[in-house]
């Protein structure tokens, strides 16, 4: 089945999300579709699903025109789509999540899971998915639960599927399975669209690449003659540099060091297991890890934003385990944290109220009792120019910046001060490639002032690329430790300690950093 | 080297919670005995009869008579569990034990009222299961509309218009009409409450007791100032009981299920027909998706709106048929605020019995017990004051639901409105 999108326009407002695109998708074929976060692609494939109805220009499948308007619509065209974050229900089985919508159904409504079943049985064997249909959702890991999601469109005879950054979740080993089912599925006959802004896994899976930029198609190409600077550049509209040019670390005293910390959560769940790490002030310290293996805890137990269970935390020589996250603060510990929106800004405060949340209470912007505004609003205005935070006021809700622009901003706040530590948990996530590159630059200067730099990222790439030092975390424990001086840790075997592998040696035989 | 330390933290781990509860639950159980033995002691050689069944019945059964000494088994028993749960720390066993304890502790109490008289078990039981119509009906309109993810305090309300429609359309029309009239009225309550809480967004516990006392309210004024002066508005005929052939000839069992009247009926018939409504049909899958990933339900076709819609309508509709028990199942006449509260110990029944309707008739049947319990022994000249026994539903609620329950799990997506992109 080939799907063609002929001179789609699509706006919100005033905001034009898809300008004139033109986009051909082939049966028997993937076409990898690259832009950064904003770059319109999303709202492209949310018309192809059925979601949003294009303002301008039409959709042809097989030659034929169609008109979607609804989310059902594109499903049942043969379209369908694999959304990021999974449309199933946790404590529905297997077989219920895929059925669920076109149920297999007996004398007055009665659900036949028995065929049901079969169904998902038949479609496991033919594309190799291996999913266990009795098993509930909520006890398969993330790899498996996004095969349910594509047994999912396969059970409503879909023959175009579109994948939104597939890969964001999975381990680098199970990316290696999730490619295989791509090609099977593409062999097959199937179309596939890869969505995701990964460079080298476009490169590596599909046959033909597009790449969208503030809602145009910029470039397409073959990816056999394209390199990933061609790529990006194609992205970002200018060159861009992958690596960060650093010199080699010079560590000297350690500026923090958790020993054996165990955390749990509000259910008694062990979150974090004996724990123990440490950074030196000038170097930077990696956290590897798949999404919710205690990374986030580990993060809130340094910052002191949840109490930990057992252990210490040792900061610069002072012990801080039960210390507030002020006193912390303080001390001169620097926290961007993981989401910016929950806990990193206030969307709805401006720019400058958001450039002092963290120490609006010093004196320096004090007037008696009453905060001095014009004073925040010279140093938020010296810290944008600084930090390359664009904004027309530092008047604006901190909410209308884009996604790079607001992260600047909170690198800006945290790094804006005497720090000795730095702890930057996904400090680029949902932030355009330019933006990367600056955030990157910053924190490797922050660590060549003498901080102490944690960099924790689901990001494999942004580990291996900054790191001087590696910790790869998996179920609540520190699994294993590599030495990255001069990018020399091993991708396989740090992807393989992020699986859970049972590799002591892996880690022993790397580790031990200077 | 790591499963060695992973073994310890688990040691740690439950040593930190499960122990620390099930140690409490320890030193209820040995407080539990303590009152046993010290003030619910029977003065020895008195003994505690039980009559089983009555002169009219088909089927004759002896009296059970229980020594005095029961007490002192019970005591022992409650002090053993306590002590075990003290030193092994029991952690899977803790809720069992305690549920068996506070079993004993209710046995020992009636031991305890009877002893040196006697008491009527059947009849007894006969009231429990009765007295919980109304908390299951409650508990199974909560199961239906929290399932879709709509948080249903308004219950309460549901009843109390179900038992006002009931009383005035059945003394106006015949009591069938008036059922009718019970549950379309429940029903309208929930279409409101549907509308309020889906449509317009508002908050659901604030809708829900905005239709409560809006209820309270009305029928209030009218029953004060209309019903008062026309008495025949407010007098309908009474369901009676049906006896099932041979099936209500068996002891005990008989009287406590076969001889009972159409809402008795009605309730275990609703809770089958949920059940296999919920777990084995295709609405049933679509509902609970919708209640639980209200998101993915939509992206899949399903209508998460008029899904809600519906089955917050239908629990209207059940907590109509389930008001109407007060008046036209029980005295043919309705009082002011006369559900007094059970719709919100329906809702308690339905979080006890984890959003399964199974489970909410088992708890309503628990709370069923209590209120009976304190009616019946009111009877016996306990020197319990029948005000503190009026408390017993009330007590076993919180007694329940705080120790009991545990972790069950609402639906993912309860009490959330759902916003369509």
């Amino acid at each position: 089945m080939d799907v063609e999108l002929r001179g789609i326009t699509k706006r919100f407002g005033s905001v034009v999300a898809n300008d004139n695109v033109n986009l051909t998708i082939r049966g028997g074929e993937v076409l990898g579709l690259l832009g950064e976060n904003g770059a319109g692609k999303s709202t492209m494939m949310n018309m192809l699903s059925g979601l949003y109805t294009p303002d301008e220009g039409e959709i042809l499948i097989d030659g034929k025109k169609v008109e979607f308007d609804g989310p059902g619509d594109g499903i049942e065209a043969g379209i369908g789509m694999v959304h990021q974050h999974f449309m199933l229900v946790p404590v529905f089985t297997v077989a219920e999540n895929v059925v669920l919508g076109v149920e297999p159904t007996g004398k007055m409504g009665y659900l036949d899971m028995r065929r049901a079943r079969r169904q998902v049985e038949e479609i496991n064997e033919k594309y190799g998915l291996h999913v266990p249909p009795d098993e509930l959702i909520e006890e398969l890991p993330v790899g498996i639960q996004q095969r349910v999601e594509i047994l999912k469109v396969l059970f409503r005879s879909a023959d175009v599927l579109i994948l939104d950054e597939p890969t964001a979740v999975l381990t680098p080993q199970e990316v290696r399975e999730f490619f295989g089912i791509v090609n099977t599925l593409k062999e097959a006959g199937k179309a596939i669209v890869f969505i995701t802004h990964k460079l080298h896994e476009i490169l590596e899976i599909s046959d033909r690449v597009s790449v969208l930029r503030q809602g145009r198609i910029t470039g397409e190409g073959d990816p056999k003659t394209l390199t990933e600077a061609d790529l990006a550049e194609m992205m970002v509209g200018r060159p861009v540099s992958f690596t960060t040019d650093k010199e080699p670390a010079k560590p000297g005293r350690t500026m923090i060091e958790m020993q054996n910390v165990s955390m749990l959560d509000e259910t008694d769940e062990i979150v974090l297991e004996r724990v123990s790490m440490s950074v030196r002030s000038g170097e930077v310290v990696g956290v590897a890890g798949v999404q919710g293996n205690g990374q986030t805890e580990l993060v809130e137990a340094l910052t002191g934003l949840e109490r930990v269970a057992s252990g210490k935390i040792i900061f610069d020589g002072t012990d801080i385990t039960t210390a507030s996250v002020r006193e912390r603060h303080k001390m001169g510990m620097a926290h961007i944290p993981e989401d910016r929106h929950k806990s990193g800004m206030v969307d709805s405060f401006t720019i400058a109220e958001n450039m002092v949340l963290n120490n609006y209470y010093a004196p320096e912007y004090s007037r008696g009792w009453a905060i001095d505004w014009n004073k925040v609003a010279e140093t938020s205005a010296r810290y944008c120019v600084e930090f390359d935070v664009r904004t027309p006021s530092v008047y604006l809700p901190g909410g209308s910046l884009s996604g790079g622009n607001q992260q600047k901003m909170v690198v800006a706040r945290e790094l804006e001060r005497e720090t000795k530590l730095v702890i930057a948990s996904q400090p680029t996530r949902g932030v355009d490639v330019g933006s990367i590159e600056y955030i990157h630059e910053r924190l490797i200067q922050a660590r060549d002032e003498g901080d102490g730099v944690l960099i924790v990222s689901s990001e494999l790439d942004e580990v291996l690329g900054l790191s001087d030092r590696i910790y790869v975390m998996y179920d609540g424990r520190i699994v294993a430790e590599f030495d990255n001086t001069g990018g020399k840790a091993d991708r396989n075997a740090v992807g393989l300690a992020m699986a859970g592998a049972h590799n002591g040696d892996a880690a022993t035989g790397e580790g031990d950093a200077a | 080297m790591t499963d060695m330390t992973a073994t310890q933290t688990q040691a740690e781990k439950l040593d930190s919670a499960a122990s620390r509860k099930a140690r409490i639950m320890g030193g209820i159980l040995i407080a539990l005995a303590l009152l046993v033995l010290f003030v619910l002691d029977v003065v020895p050689g008195e003994s505690a009869t039980f009559r089983l069944t009555t002169r009219r019945d088909a089927i004759q059964i002896p009296d059970l008579v229980v020594p005095g000494a029961f007490n002192m088994v019970c005591a022992a028993l409650l002090a053993f569990l306590g002590v075990r749960q003290l030193l092994r720390g029991g952690a899977r066993w803790t809720s069992l034990s305690l549920g068996f304890g506070l079993l004993l502790l209710v046995m020992a109490f009636l031991v305890w009222a009877t002893a040196g008289k006697a008491f009527n078990l059947t009849s007894m039981l006969q009231a429990a299961v009765l007295a919980s119509v109304p908390i299951a009906l409650g508990g199974l309109a909560g199961v239906m509309s929290e399932r879709v993810a709509v948080v249903n305090i308004a219950i309460e309300g549901m009843l109390l218009a179900g038992a006002f429609a009931g009383a005035l359309i059945g003394s106006l029309l015949g009591g069938w009409i008036g059922l009718v009239a019970a549950i379309l009225v429940g029903g309208c309550f929930g279409l409101l409450l549907a509308t309020l809480v889906v449509t317009f967004r508002m908050d659901q516990i604030i809708a829900g007791v905005v239709i409560n006392l809006f209820v309270l309210g009305v029928t209030s004024y009218v029953s004060s100032q209309v019903f008062a002066e026309y008495r025949f508005l407010n007098n309908a005929k009474v369901f009676r009981a049906w006896e099932i052939p041979l099936l209500s000839d068996i002891p005990v069992i008989g009287p406590m299920l076969f001889d009972q009247n159409l809402f008795v009926y009605g309730a275990f018939i609703l809770v089958g027909i949920a059940t296999y409504y919920l777990f084995h049909t295709r609405n049933g899958l679509r509902a609970r998706a919708v209640g639980e990933h209200p998101r993915a339900a939509d992206t899949l076709g399903v209508d998460v709106y008029v899904t809600r819609y519906v089955h917050v309508t239908i629990a209207g509709m059940i907590a109509g048929f389930g008001g109407a028990f007060f008046t036209l199942g029980n005295v043919g006449r309705f009082e002011e605020n006369m559900t007094n509260g059970r719709g919100y110990i329906g809702l308690a029944a339905m979080i006890f019995g984890r959003w399964h309707p199974v489970g909410a008739l088992s708890a309503a049947l628990i709370f069923g017990f209590a209120d009976s319990i304190q009616q019946k022994l009111a009877l016996l000249n306990t020197p319990i004051p029948s005000e503190f026994l009026a408390m017993a539903p009330y007590i076993a609620t919180i007694i329940v639901v705080a120790g009991l329950v545990g972790r069950s799990r609402p639906p993912a997506a309860d009490g959330k409105p759902y916003v369509k992109e």
